[in-house]
């Protein structure tokens, strides 16, 4: 097991490489180099003093130099200063932001597959009823519906017309002040909204996915076998079909993870939440450099170990994986 | 001749079955009344898309504004017609720019395989493995938003499902035994290409570009609706859709009907895509 993790996390340096040396190229398409840029704001700034200010950011240095010590840089994970007014590091900006963002993802897909599951079985069980057919419109719609604008609805809905939920932030203004209780649930209510709205879209894919997958399994062999020997059908469903039509569905779940955090930019600028999407778009917004590029990084790398560690679930629920080696392709 | 193709397409196996297919017929429907709707955008609007009125700010869907005024007294009916015109060419070329990327990338790794296969199929798992939004986004903002930056930006990073599906495509069509045969024949590589491969491609590339058209309408309203997509004032489903946010307490027309527009197009997109698919590939006939 340990030599097929290792393996995997070996196989995955040139990505992390590949993901640095990407985001350099798009660092170095954007027109304005800070010389340029800070330049703005000194307008009186001579030609001398602009050459001074690309010698003291290396751009007179060949662009290899350049990237070797931008790279260098980064795996020290020194992303250097925000532009915006506040001046603090990039990356401790982010960091404050990340466990809100990787904690609402998480909560999103626990809830996602806590009902996308028994969905998919469901409609699977009972290919072609209304109940089936059902939850194929369903799954189209939920395709189709932007998350942003599902957001709106269910703000108008149950925060304005009917005032049951909190629309923004994740604590009321006089949190300090609520007894203990009253905060769990103060915390929880501006919870509801987002994480539902947020795991709307991948209910309707990871639902359509698990029907899919069990609808394979059980033409298979060992069904036909379970079947054959009397077990009654709630077993062979259950105790056989689930449990390997479950597999492909563990896999997709790593790969979601740059859909969700996504995902996450609507949900955080809708809801007003802090964390890694909004600054995203605050950052997008005041083209704050630094914080932008260790944002894409930090994003792309995030989802590189969802996918590691997809793969090694799928090691571990499949041993066939392991065994072979190789792994998926 | 004009008569001669009409009744062969009538009469085609494709249109015998996507006709049968009610769901993906109604998205047809709506696909090509959207369409027209774009196109004729000036004669249907009731009131110029621009015009402000100061003493009609935020009304509410009433006789003579169908669907409500926004922030400036302009009629929400005539900017979503108008905005239309964005969505589908928004929709229609950073598709194209999608579909031509794709095509080659998947063209030239399944023509030379090996070491060239292996390095564009590893540089489409990179860029898969940046969320797209933070792409765009990031591209957006060095690059300044503009109708143009948009369009070039949603395909430069849409492009990468397409190039696996025809590489996959080309090296199985590689094996055929009509391609076999005319290389047997002794026809030139470049023939067997265009010819005899990329015609037999264009099925899925055109089932997939559909089902892109719609992720494209999606992606531009969702830019537009963080303020990062289509600038005001020109109109744009999802730029209607952020002042709709600002007022959401006083205003829900503002949020529902761009909103219910950009559901009802992508779903149509899909619907005829999938439909699509079910016609033209015979592998997925039961």
């Amino acid at each position: 097991m340990s030599v097929y993790f290792i393996r995997r996390l070996l196989i995955s340096i040139p990505l992390l490489f590949g993901i640095l040396l990407l985001s350099f190229v798009m660092l170095k398409l954007a027109p304005g180099e800070p010389s340029v840029v800070q330049q703005d704001l000194q307008t009186r700034a001579t030609g001398a003093q602009r050459e001074t200010l690309r010698q003291l950011y290396g751009l007179d240095k060949p662009i290899y130099v350049q990237f070797g010590r931008w790279l260098w840089r980064v795996v020290r994970l020194d992303f250097g200063r925000s532009y915006s007014p506040d001046g603090r590091l990039a990356l401790d900006k982010i960091k404050e932001r990340i466990p809100i963002t990787l904690g609402l993802n998480l909560l999103e897909l626990v809830v996602t597959l806590g009902i996308a599951i028994p969905l998919g079985i469901l409609s699977a069980t009972r290919q072609y009823s209304v109940f089936d057919k059902a939850m194929t419109l369903f799954v189209f719609i939920g395709f189709a519906t932007p998350d942003f604008w599902l957001a709106l609805l269910c703000m108008i809905a149950f925060g304005v017309q009917l005032g049951w939920l909190p629309i923004s932030g994740l604590r009321s203004l006089n949190y300090e002040y609520l007894p203990f209780w009253t905060q769990v649930w103060d915390f929880c209510s501006h919870l509801i909204l987002p994480v539902a709205v947020a795991s709307f879209g991948g209910l309707a894919y990871l639902s359509r996915l698990m029907r899919g997958s069990l609808l394979e399994v059980v033409r298979q062999d060992f069904i036909r076998t379970a079947r054959a020997k009397g077990l009654p059908e709630h077993d062979v469903i259950y105790r056989h079909g689930v449990r390997n039509a479950v597999i492909p569905v563990v896999t997709l779940l790593g790969m979601m993870l740059p859909g969700l955090l996504g995902g996450s930019v609507f949900i955080e600028t809708v809801f007003a939440i802090p964390g890694m999407g909004q600054l995203f778009v605050q950052s997008a917004f005041s083209r704050d450099e630094p914080v932008l590029m260790a944002l894409v990084i930090i994003g792309a790398g995030l989802s590189l170990l969802g996918n590691i560690l997809a793969d090694v679930s799928y090691g571990i629920v499949d041993p066939r994986i392991r065994v072979s080696g190789s792994g998926r392709s | 001749m004009r008569e001669a193709l009409w009744v062969r397409f009538r009469t085609s196996i494709f249109w015998r079955q996507f006709r049968r297919n009610e769901l993906a017929m109604a998205g047809g429907a709506v696909v090509l009344a959207l369409a027209l709707a774009a196109i004729f955008a000036p004669g249907l609007s009731p009131y110029d898309p621009g015009a402000i009125d100061m003493k009609q700010v935020l009304a509410a869907p009433s006789g003579s504004h169908p669907l409500g005024t926004d922030q400036l007294g302009r009629d929400v009916l005539s900017r979503m017609l108008y905005g239309a015109r964005i969505s589908m060419a928004v929709g229609f070329i950073s598709v194209g720019i999608a579909v031509l990327i794709g095509t080659i990338i998947g063209t030239i790794a399944a023509f030379y395989g090996g070491k060239v296969d292996e390095l564009l199929m590893r540089f489409v798992d990179l860029m898969l493995n940046f969320p797209r939004l933070f792409l765009l986004l990031t591209l957006i903002a060095f690059l300044r938003p503009s109708i143009w930056v948009i369009m070039a930006v949603i395909g430069f990073t849409g492009w990468m499902g397409l190039s696996r599906l025809v590489r996959s495509e080309i090296l199985s069509l590689r094996e055929r035994e009509f391609v076999q045969s005319a290389r047997a024949l002794g026809a030139p590589d470049r023939r067997i290409m265009f010819r005899h491969i990329l015609p037999n491609a264009m099925v899925p590339i055109l089932v997939s570009a559909t089902l892109g058209v719609a992720g494209a309408i999606l992606a531009e309203s969702g830019l537009s609706f963080l303020g990062l997509g289509v600038q005001p004032p020109t109109p744009s489903w999802g730029n209607i859709l952020n002042v709709g946010r600002s007022n959401i307490e006083i205003a829900w027309w503002l949020s529902i009907f761009p909103g219910l527009a950009i559901l009802i197009t992508v779903l149509a997109y899909n619907l005829l895509g999938e439909g699509l698919r079910d016609a033209l590939d015979p592998r997925l006939r039961q």
